[in-house]
């Protein structure tokens, strides 16, 4: 009977396996391998909770932006990325039903520290530059990224991919019209704007995270790319995103803030420095430069308002709809 | 255009624009605090149109010659101010920025749907405002206000139903928001001649109505009304303002002020 079922099971991953290599797209009440459901789970949960936690560092510009126009449009953009983390926690609702879970559980999740945001949200903002570079550089990575898994075999993750994609060029556009303007502007605005490249290059790279396991010592890469939820290594897309975006940063008459950065013509490809993978692993431990505060705010307005949750009655089984 | 009636369309406009500019910068504050997701998205909304609204009007305000827009939200000093008490208070303890924000949800929920209710009569009553410009803007912003006073509608029905803690606290916001509330009513010192211009109807007449609106709301959810709307604070309309204000605009314009002379 064991071994049956056990055959039964094999028929099913070799049918799922055959459908996501013809190109055919899974839905949240198909069949799928239990280790697929927990790569997606972990990748769109951790998307999720990363938009809302992304929304802090610019959320530290959002009242000081300096004039009617920029506070409006910031503003626009943050509720876009919030927008987007209710989206994506949707759709990660659907894949944690079986186990019994909700939105709750990821929130719990994240303060416990079991549920990660992405490692660029753990960096300082210093000056209004950073929340132009932020649109401009941070959500054109997020691009790279996202544009890669356009096509991924879970359809409910592409089809909302889809959506926050579209509105990522208008925030890359947004980020973009802030650097140009300091870019062009008085010195000190053009010195902003430099220190803040200079600040956050490191986390530009380490965006896209290690090249290999063997640097830090685990990658989900490789099973991403197996179920076709995504189709580029790390480094592939960092070096789209060296190619896309050396050029126009240039253009703009800053100076990146790496000597060896250099396009290798035999190899193809572009040689950089190394970031800091050892800060990178510590902020993967939440021990990033403004980790615990980010966490805090969230922890704090979450106890804040538990009086008003209560009242919603949504305390026990908070948005399980 | 005669040189008095200038002087009262812009005192006017000087009203309508700091106190949307002041409620919509603390709803800026909130971003990220609120008490769920989907709120954020609402509130942030709301926001946006309201700061909208006070750019249209800073912008009328340019147009009759007072300054750029971004100088007026910006750059004018606390004692110039126009905007209602009520609107410069602070969201609650602490600070937006890490520093330990404990916002009061209940307080937000009242000031704000007791601030668009109040919106509400005003911008019913500027669509016969003698000043054309007035008239058009308040039949834009008429199409957005019945949204807003929706939302914060729902809020406080909601709170106040539920009963307990909540219900307690809303009574609390209700009597706190009620003693400054008077504030928005107020045309200021010159009411007088901004109503003989025929720009908006009186404080007497607004007030009239928005005490109908409420008391509906108040009989129907079972709250006592609580009187006469204060004006404890003082009148914001006459230049009386708070610390909370100097705090509000050495924020909002800390960024503008380094150099007001050029693009951002």
């Amino acid at each position: 009977m064991a071994v049956s079922v056990r055959d039964a099971e094999k028929v099913k991953y070799r049918e799922f396996m055959e459908r996501i290599e013809a190109g055919e797209k899974i839905e949240a009440d198909d069949w799928m391998p239990d280790d697929y459901r927990q790569a997606l789970i972990k990748l769109i949960s951790m998307h999720g909770i990363s938009e809302i936690m992304g929304a802090l560092p610019e959320k530290e510009w959002t009242p000081k932006a300096p004039t009617l126009y920029r506070k409006l449009a910031i503003m626009a953009k943050v509720q876009d990325e919030v927008g987007h983390g209710q989206l994506l926690l949707r759709v990660a609702e659907d894949l944690i039903k079986p186990y019994g879970k909700t939105r709750e559980d990821l929130i719990q999740d994240l303060f416990a520290g079991r549920l990660k945001f992405h490692n660029v949200f753990h960096w300082k903002t210093k000056s209004w530059a950073d929340a132009g570079l932020i649109g401009w550089l941070v959500d054109g990575a997020a691009i790279i990224t996202q544009t890669n898994m356009l096509d991924c075999s879970y359809a409910p993750y592409a089809r909302a991919l889809k959506r926050i994609a579209a509105e990522e060029v208008f925030h890359a556009q947004h980020g973009e019209a802030i650097a140009v303007a300091l870019a062009t502007g008085t010195e000190e605005q053009k010195e902003m704007l430099q220190d803040a490249l200079n600040r956050w290059w490191p986390a530009l790279l380490m965006f896209f995270g290690p090249p290999t396991a063997e640097l830090t010592g685990s990658s989900k890469q490789e099973i991403t790319i197996k179920y076709k939820i995504r189709k580029n290594t790390n480094e592939e897309l960092r070096q789209f995103y060296l190619t896309k975006y050396v050029p126009r940063i240039q253009g703009l008459g800053l100076t990146i803030p790496d000597e060896t950065l250099r396009w290798d013509d035999e190899k193809k490809e572009w040689i950089y420095k190394q970031p800091d993978w050892n800060l990178f692993l510590k902020i993967t431990r939440n021990e990033g430069p403004m980790s615990q505060e980010r966490l805090r705010l969230r922890r704090l307005s979450y106890e804040n308002n538990a009086w008003v949750r209560e009242a919603l009655g949504l305390n026990t089984k908070i948005f399980a709809s | 255009m005669k040189p008095q009636y200038k002087e009262e369309v812009i005192e006017l406009l000087y009203q309508l624009a700091d106190d949307d500019l002041l409620v919509s910068y603390r709803g800026s504050e909130w971003l990220g605090l609120v008490p769920h997701i989907e709120e954020d998205v609402a509130y942030s909304s709301i926001t946006q149109n309201t700061m909208g609204h006070a750019n249209i009007y800073y912008s009328l305000l340019e147009e009759l010659g007072e300054g750029k827009v971004d100088d007026l939200a910006h750059l004018r000093p606390a004692g110039e101010r126009k905007n209602a008490i009520i609107l410069e208070e602070k969201n609650g303890p602490g600070h937006w920025l890490y520093g330990e924000p404990r916002y009061d949800w209940a307080f937000t929920v009242v000031r704000n749907y007791f601030y668009e209710a109040i919106k509400k009569r005003k911008i019913d009553s500027l669509k016969q405002s003698s000043y054309e410009p007035l008239r058009q803007v308040a039949v834009k912003i008429d199409t957005e206000i019945p949204y807003h006073l929706m939302h914060w509608r729902t809020w406080f029905e909601q709170l106040v139903r539920a009963g307990g803690e909540a219900e307690e606290r809303m009574k609390a916001a209700v009597a706190r928001v009620w003693e400054d509330i008077g504030g928005v009513l107020s045309l200021g010192p010159n009411e007088e001649k901004i109503v003989e211009a025929g720009l908006i109807e009186s404080e007497a007449v607004l007030k009239e109505r928005f005490l109908e609106d409420i008391n509906k709301k108040f009989t129907e959810l079972g709250l006592k009304m609580p009187g006469e709307p204060g004006m404890k604070k003082g009148d914001g309309r006459a230049g009386f303002h708070t610390e909370d204000l100097e705090e509000a605009l050495a924020q909002l314009s800390e960024v503008y002020a380094l150099n007001p002379a050029v693009p951002w």
